[in-house]
């Protein structure tokens, strides 16, 4: 059907389009892109599955990430050894979970990955307090930030624990009126 | 069998593969029947010990009913994991495997379980499925290729955030809407009158007057739409009235009223899918002020952004955020002077009312004064006077705006509430400004009619004098030829619905190049002055008084809003009005892209207007109504000009209809349609209308308290866990109620470990665990539910502190009397759960 491509087989198109929410031809954009990334490493014929990871650094000069605070806890939330070495799979996991597609309990889901930055499956209030520096590019003083992590802790914490868990925080979130807008990145 | 595999012909191969797919079923049965044959050994054991009689009638080659059905379920089990497997929150890789796996076990399976009767019924059913979704996925992604600017709006995403691109978004939107509504207009009306109707010419009503013959291709005659254009396909007069054209006799009347009608239908059928797409991404609505660190900790960042300058931008509006709910949180400042305020906001919405009646009552005097003009010599009137009132009306959109804005700063409003009060006014404005002018123009079309009488009378008096004159000369009476005068000489009524057509045309096209034109003086010229005096200005023009613009989204979204209202009031009496729009749309596009680029800052503040896109949705669904209105009145009420156009000849424009159900359709149908029509059957399906609704509003009233009372519920459990977690009084008024109520703590003996709280009007679903109550304790007896609780487990579990004293009196919900022993405290009876 259409072009002939020879970087996938139809086999794995299929099985992208059924694991995403991508069509054919924006796996194949997302491809190339990869490989852009790292034309040396990132080989053209992808059919027998290649193991190739692009490391932390070249993804996070991508365009769409460059200015993110958050973009090395996004790559490495979306990174099977958590240091932030995507694999084809990974990348194309970490944009369809952030299109505008994806439902909203799937994108709270790795929010709170995201936002949990010593990855205890808590977010404390160290966390909260590096969100903020990193929002705010540190202009906050102390005092400042301590109130507004013990304020943020206080409106959601449910349990009594003095930290966010998943239910907290996908209680939270799922009342946010601009969580599906801005939780997007479009590739 | 390898005499066989040798020689393989073509017709062979299919006989060979039958064979194979005959083997690989009988493998699968095989192991499917090892299987049950394990099962029936096991069931048969067991049977035998329980010495009832055991049927082993199950043939070799069918499996049983419960079989066959547990199989089933599983593979629809399957097929549906593979359908959501994109919303599990796996890694690729595990999503990729069970994948593979769900699909192997659904191919094989499939084939195993069409048996018996249904077999190949099932086997057809399993084809089509699939080639349904193979259809599906490649028209999804015929569909994702044919978006255009996808780029573009990623350009302007990346720089400005995702509520600006929303506009460009609406924009695209708009215009695929356009587009399908052009292709209804251009392939049923116009195209059918061009090839199979009668040409330029040939008829009175398309050629041009033999008086403006001489002007008709001046441009200033063109660019009024007179002249040839006046007499062309783009307005309703040029459609001839002939009940069938050409070879496949098309129904040209019909045609266009349905076209007409159907435009309004496919819009509204539009908007409200997208609404009620929209409808999902809303959110819960929890309370405005109940997570607002949360909220700006996790959502202000737009991950949109991907420029520099846009970064720093937000990097300091989050930072000024923050700073002013800090403020707001310690302060918690509150109004001094609450008179004032309310003085000051009567105040500010009469000088709007004032300002919206003046502009009303501006627009119906220049109609007026520009009928007066239409009855002059065109040529004695200035530019100014031909067009005043569309310079008029644009001139309003453009000024009072900004003066709304200047007068709501005397109400002193949040920001969010002061826009969306800025929005309803302007959409008052826009609408008491078409109205207005629709007021007038109808007018005008009334006394045109007036006008078309006499004509039409001296008409029909030229025409009985030139058969007379004929009889006289040449002594027949019969078979008289048609007077040959050639199409321009023939005298012309009024034709209303042209004027009305063109009067629309102008609108649009005017309010097309304010539009422009204040893009390029406001946006691009306020920049370049900007950017080039302020090497040689005292103050610093880009952070001081005029600066860069912001991109107006609100003022945007409404203009194209009432745009789109014009177009479609205007579509039915001038066609090609819908292809000008969609060029305008496109070239809309590209202009505004470059402008915001090259003019506009990024927002310092960003408010939204409301929580879900379906705010401006529901504007454009208000707008379709109130433009599809005069268009039925017309369609209804108004007699069609007696010369021009598709109705012509006939009383109403709707009589096409009856014409084509009497003569086109069966004759039982127009039997069926009389009986509809009557009254006696009318009311009673209106009165079951009416009723129908009634119940549905109740219904859903009664779903809406239902899901105000579980928020309730939640809410108040929350309230109560965060209290008892802060060892704080009770901050609901029901709980302090209650305990005022209770009975004389001393006088209760030592409550029991279980903790109870049951409010009054929790009764019927408390949402607490209420184990064995006090019954004594509680003193009046209450019904006493087990219900699970919503909390996820002890709220005191990790006792990092001592209990701490208790004050005198019951807390509420807790255990009465004096504290109980150390381990006891609130637990159903265990020790608390470690986490």
């Amino acid at each position: 059907m259409g072009n002939k491509q020879t970087i996938f087989t139809d086999e794995q198109l299929d099985a992208y389009q059924d694991c995403t929410f991508f069509t054919r031809k924006e796996i194949l954009r997302l491809h190339g892109r990869y490989h852009e990334l790292a034309p040396h490493l990132v080989p053209m014929d992808y059919t027998n599955d290649p193991d190739v990871k692009v490391p932390l650094a070249l993804i996070v000069n991508m365009p769409e990430l460059k200015e993110n605070p958050f973009r090395n806890r996004i790559v490495e939330s979306f990174s099977e050894d958590g240091k932030g070495n995507l694999s084809f799979n990974d990348f194309v996991d970490m944009f369809s979970v952030l299109s505008e597609m994806a439902p909203r309990e799937l994108k709270a889901i790795y929010a709170f990955k995201i936002y949990d930055f010593n990855v205890d499956n808590y977010i404390c209030k160290e966390d909260l307090e590096k969100t903020l520096n990193r929002l705010t590019k540190e202009e906050l003083t102390p005092e400042e930030v301590i109130l507004v992590c013990e304020k943020a802790i206080e409106e959601a914490d449910l349990d009594g624990d003095n930290k966010l868990s998943f239910a907290d925080f996908e209680n939270m979130i799922s009342r946010a009126p601009d969580f599906l807008s801005t939780f997007h990145i479009r590739i | 069998r390898s005499l066989q595999l040798e020689e393989r012909k073509p017709s062979q191969q299919i006989a060979q593969r039958r064979v194979r797919k005959r083997r690989r079923l009988r493998k699968v049965r095989r192991r499917v029947r090892k299987s049950r044959e394990e099962e029936e050994r096991k069931q048969h054991v067991q049977r035998r010990r329980l010495s009832s009689s055991s049927d082993d009638n199950s043939e070799d080659e069918s499996m049983s009913e419960g079989e066959m059905a547990r199989l089933k379920e599983e593979v629809e089990e399957k097929k549906k994991l593979i359908a959501t497997l994109r919303n599990k929150p796996w890694r690729m890789k595990r999503r990729l495997k069970c994948l593979k796996e769900a699909q192997a076990f659904v191919e094989k399976f499939e084939g195993a379980l069409g048996k018996g009767k249904g077999r190949r019924l099932y086997a057809f059913k399993v084809m089509m499925t699939k080639k349904i979704i193979k259809f599906n996925r490649d028209f999804e992604n015929f569909k994702t290729a044919c978006i255009p600017w996808e780029s573009r709006i990623k350009e302007v995403e990346s720089h400005f955030g995702s509520s600006v691109a929303s506009y460009f978004i609406f924009l695209r939107w708009m215009y695929g809407l356009n587009l399908v509504l052009f292709g209804f207009v251009f392939g049923l009306v116009v195209i059918p009158e061009v090839l199979m109707g009668m040409p330029y010419g040939s008829l009175a009503r398309k050629t041009v007057p033999r008086e403006e013959q001489d002007s008709a291709m001046d441009f200033s005659v063109l660019f009024e739409f007179g002249g040839y254009c006046k007499y062309s396909i783009m307005f309703y007069g040029y459609y001839n009235n002939q009940r069938s054209i050409g070879l496949l006799q098309f129904r040209l009347p019909l045609s266009y009223l349905l076209v007409g009608v159907g435009i309004f239908g496919y819009s509204l059928m539009v908007v409200i899918r997208t609404m009620a797409r929209n409808a999902n991404e809303g959110g819960d609505g929890a309370e405005e002020g109940t997570f607002t660190f949360c909220w700006k900790l996790f959502t202000s960042w737009d991950y949109l952004i991907g420029n520099p300058e846009t970064a720093d931008n937000k990097f300091a509006s989050t930072t000024t955020s923050f700073k002013e709910s800090i403020v707001d949180e310690q302060e918690n400042l509150k109004d001094e002077n609450i008179h004032l305020r309310r003085f000051l906001r009567i105040l500010a919405n009469l000088l709007i009312l004032c300002c919206l009646g003046g502009s009303g009552y501006l627009i119906y005097y220049v109609v007026k004064r520009s009928q007066g003009f239409a009855k002059k010599d065109r040529n004695e009137l200035t530019w100014l006077q031909k067009n005043e009132v569309e310079i008029v009306m644009s001139l309003l959109g453009l000024v009072c705006p900004p003066l709304f804005e200047v007068i709501a700063e005397l109400e002193d409003y949040h920001p969010r509430i002061a826009l969306k009060w800025q929005l309803a006014r302007i959409f008052a404005l826009f609408l008491g400004n078409l109205y207005t002018f629709l007021f007038a123009l109808f007018d005008e079309v009334n006394s045109k009619l007036e006008n078309e009488k006499e004509i039409k009378n001296a008409t029909i008096w030229a025409l009985k004098e030139y058969y007379t004159n004929y009889t006289l000369y040449n002594n027949v009476t019969e078979n008289i030829p048609p007077p040959n005068i050639s199409p321009a000489d023939v005298i012309r009524g009024p034709c209303w619905e042209t004027e009305v057509g063109i009067e629309f045309v102008k609108l649009t096209v005017s309010d097309i190049q304010v539009t422009y034109l204040t893009i390029l003086i406001g946006d691009f010229l306020r920049a370049v002055i900007v950017r080039f005096l302020n090497y040689c200005w005292c103050w610093d023009l880009e952070a001081g008084f005029p600066s860069y613009a912001e991109f107006d989204i609100s003022g945007n979204v409404l203009g194209l809003i009432f745009n789109q209202g014009m177009i479609w009031m205007g579509a039915f009496y001038a066609p090609g009005l819908v292809g000008i729009n969609v060029l305008r749309l496109l070239s809309s596009m590209y202009y505004q892209c470059w402008a915001v680029m090259a003019c506009n800052v990024p927002h310092e503040r960003v408010f939204k207007a409301s929580r879900s896109n379906n705010f401006y949705m529901g504007l454009l669904l208000l707008v379709l109504f109130l433009s599809l209105m005069p268009v039925i009145y017309s369609i209804m009420t108004l007699p069609p000009s007696f010369d021009c156009g598709p109705f012509s000849g006939k009383d109403k424009m709707y009589d096409v209809i009856m014409e084509t159900i009497e003569k086109d359709l069966p004759p039982f149908m127009a039997d069926i349609f009389s009986y509809a029509s009557n009254p006696g059957l009318i009311i009673p399906a209106v009165l079951l209308m009416v009723l129908a609704i009634y119940y549905l509003n109740a219904v859903s009233k009664a779903y809406q308290n239902a899901n105000l009372d579980l928020k309730r519920k939640m809410q108040m459990q929350r309230d109560e866990e965060k209290n008892r977690r802060n060892n704080k009084d009770s901050t609901n008024q029901v709980m302090k109620d209650l305990e005022d109520l209770m009975p004389n703590k001393s006088l209760i003996p030592p409550p029991s470990a279980e903790e109870t709280e049951i409010p009054a009007d929790q009764l019927r679903k408390s949402p607490k665990v209420t184990g064995k109550p006090g019954a004594a304790a509680t003193g009046k007896g209450v019904h006493v539910q087990k219900d699970v609780s919503l909390a996820a487990a002890n709220p005191r579990a990790p006792v990092t502190r001592p209990p701490g004293p208790r004050p005198p009196g019951p807390l509420p919900g807790n255990a009465r009397g004096p504290p109980p022993g150390q381990g006891m405290g609130r637990g159903r009876g265990g020790p608390p759960p470690r986490r």
